[in-house]
């Protein structure tokens, strides 16, 4: 079993309308959505949930005022002033580090574990999805996406399938790095703009620090050709494989209205042509 | 004030509508860039940098000389970044949130602190307005601590306009906290809208007032229009899909400077801001 993870730097530059298109035109693999902080591959997988779990992970301190007798010590404790002046604790702020209720000398601080999304197995039209909902302004989005790549293995296994097609979120922090390990390879989109030029070159160097194979294509390449030929250039400098260009194309953004991938839409389409190509060169690159 | 533009969905236009609204108001403006992990502003806004900070976040470093092998280290840690391991304590610098709590607890005073480096700050100008980012360090997971830096910078009694990342999770949260306005700019498709509602419900656990910017106003379906009625956010702008203003951006000009006429908009968008956030 291989894993593509779709990735980008920066964001809205066309990852889930590609790897929706790649879900058309791949065959025994498992679809795993790790944008968990603002998951949209469900909107064109349009998934039948078959099951449904909670995400549990973090902790979050609560203070019971009965007990507290405003010593201060969890407040001059805290380094992240998620304690108020009237011993509330703010669970926006709190880090869930658990020093004030490791200290609180009168037992006064819970430290309940927190739910913070749900993770979903599900069936599409294109076979098995696994994928999640993080809380809105909830942490560990990294613990998320390790979760859910690992029950998109588990459902590659259980259905005997050799691919599993992961679409990435945008950034290079604590999400993406949860979605590199193990990653047969990364497929960078990137866009012809000064800034999805510098946002691909941070994500590229960020691979190679992890050691992932990575590949870079250009969506609407040619609104800029000149940036699009200077992603390829650094592409080809620091080994990553240049995998192909995609026109600009409205196809895609009315493909995304009507819940369709791009090749169920209007697979003449110059962009969708384009996509398949770009699918051809990865499927042979990495060997299924 | 504090103006905050966020989106839920990326690529939306937040970069693009910060610095052009930041260059249309002109004086009395700071800039601040907190979307760390892929920080664009600079691109556009051409400041001279005048001041680079490292940052760093205090992790654990162990005396063996004094170290008992007690392990409440290792026990009050909630992120499994201290541990021993037979006759030696091993500290895991990647991991640690840097809470100070192994440092608290230990009974033998043989932890202290040493810095891990989260990324650099730089701070500069272009003309007459302010300019901060922070650049994540490659490798580095955390963003929020090096957000918070950020926003240190923010004066009071200027206008502070944040350029947030994208998500809505605690990256996107320090980077809206104590704004006095959040600015949501989206898109009028199934992706944007999605994200848009997630990008809502953030900002209403945090109590901001919100409106919105609809940009490629022209190209996708009229829901965001229907869901921005029910839930009573206003339109603040809409920019409809133009080549040019594409092409302006993929160059890393400012589209107020190539198209003159967009300045007068930039400034009116301000100015309804200003209005809803009093």
């Amino acid at each position: 079993m291989k894993e593509i993870v779709v990735i980008s730097g920066k964001g809205g530059t066309g990852k889930t309308s590609i790897v929706s298109a790649f879900a058309s035109f791949a065959e025994n693999k498992v679809l795993c959505d790790a944008d968990v902080d603002a998951a949209d591959l469900h909107l064109i997988m349009n998934p039948t949930i078959r099951e449904r779990h909670d995400f549990q992970s973090g902790y979050t301190a609560i203070i019971h005022r009965d007990k507290c007798t405003e010593c201060g010590l969890c407040r001059d404790l805290c380094r992240w002033h998620a304690i108020s002046e009237d011993f509330v604790v703010d669970p926006i702020e709190c880090e869930g580090c658990g020093v004030c209720y490791y200290f609180c000398p009168e037992k006064a601080i819970d430290f309940p574990l927190n739910t913070c999304g749900e993770w979903y197995i599900s069936d599409t039209r294109f076979g098995p999805m696994a994928h999640a909902r993080l809380g809105i302004a909830e942490e560990n989005s990294g613990k998320l996406v390790s979760l859910i790549r690992q029950q998109g293995k588990v459902l590659a296994e259980q259905n005997n399938l050799n691919l599993l097609l992961t679409d990435g979120p945008p950034g290079i922090g604590c999400p993406v790095i949860a979605s590199l390990g193990g990653a047969a390879a990364v497929l960078i989109v990137s866009e012809p703009t000064v800034s999805g030029r510098h946002d691909m070159e941070r994500v590229a160097e960020l691979a190679a620090f992890f050691r992932i194979p990575s590949m870079v294509c250009v969506n609407k390449f040619d609104l800029n050709p000149e940036q699009g030929e200077a992603i390829e250039a650094f592409a080809r400098d620091k080994n990553v494989r240049v995998m192909g260009r995609v026109p600009f194309d409205p196809v895609f953004t009315r493909a995304m209205v009507q819940g369709q991938t791009i090749a169920e839409f209007d697979s003449g389409s110059e962009g969708c042509q384009a996509v398949r190509k770009i699918w051809e060169n990865l499927a042979e690159d990495i060997g299924i | 004030m504090i103006i905050s533009i966020a989106s839920g969905k990326g690529g939306t236009g937040k970069t693009t509508v910060a610095t052009n609204m930041a260059v249309s108001v002109g004086t009395d403006v700071q800039v601040l860039d907190c979307d760390v992990e892929e920080p664009n502003a600079h691109l556009f806004l051409h400041p001279t940098i005048e001041e680079i900070q490292t940052i760093t976040t205090p992790v654990p470093e162990v005396d063996m000389a004094k170290c008992t092998l007690c392990g409440k280290c290792g026990e009050i840690c909630q992120f499994k970044a201290i541990v021993v391991i037979g006759e030696t304590v091993l500290p895991f610098h990647e991991m640690c949130h840097s809470c100070g709590g192994c440092m608290e607890v230990c009974p033998e005073k043989a932890i202290t602190e040493a810095g891990r480096e989260m990324g650099v700050i730089e701070r500069g100008h272009r003309n007459g307005m302010e300019f901060v980012h922070g650049k994540l360090r490659v490798g580095e997971a955390m963003s929020p601590p090096l957000i918070r830096k950020v926003r240190e910078y923010a004066r009071p009694g200027a206008l502070t306009i944040i350029d947030a990342p994208p998500g809505t999770s605690c990256p996107v949260i320090a980077s809206m906290k104590g704004a006095d306005f959040v600015l949501l700019v989206t898109e009028p498709t199934p992706f944007g809208l999605h994200d848009l509602k997630l990008a809502v419900g953030a900002v209403r656990i945090l109590g901001i007032p919100c409106g919105l910017v609809i940009n490629r106003s022209d190209m996708g379906n009229d829901e965001v229009w229907t869901y921005a009625r029910q839930e009573g956010i206003p339109i603040l702008m809409e920019i409809p899909f133009d080549r040019r203003i594409a092409e302006v951006y993929s160059r890393g000009e400012m589209i107020v400077e190539a198209m003159p006429e967009w300045k007068e908009k930039f400034l009116d968008l301000y100015h309804r801001i200003e209005k809803l956030a009093a």
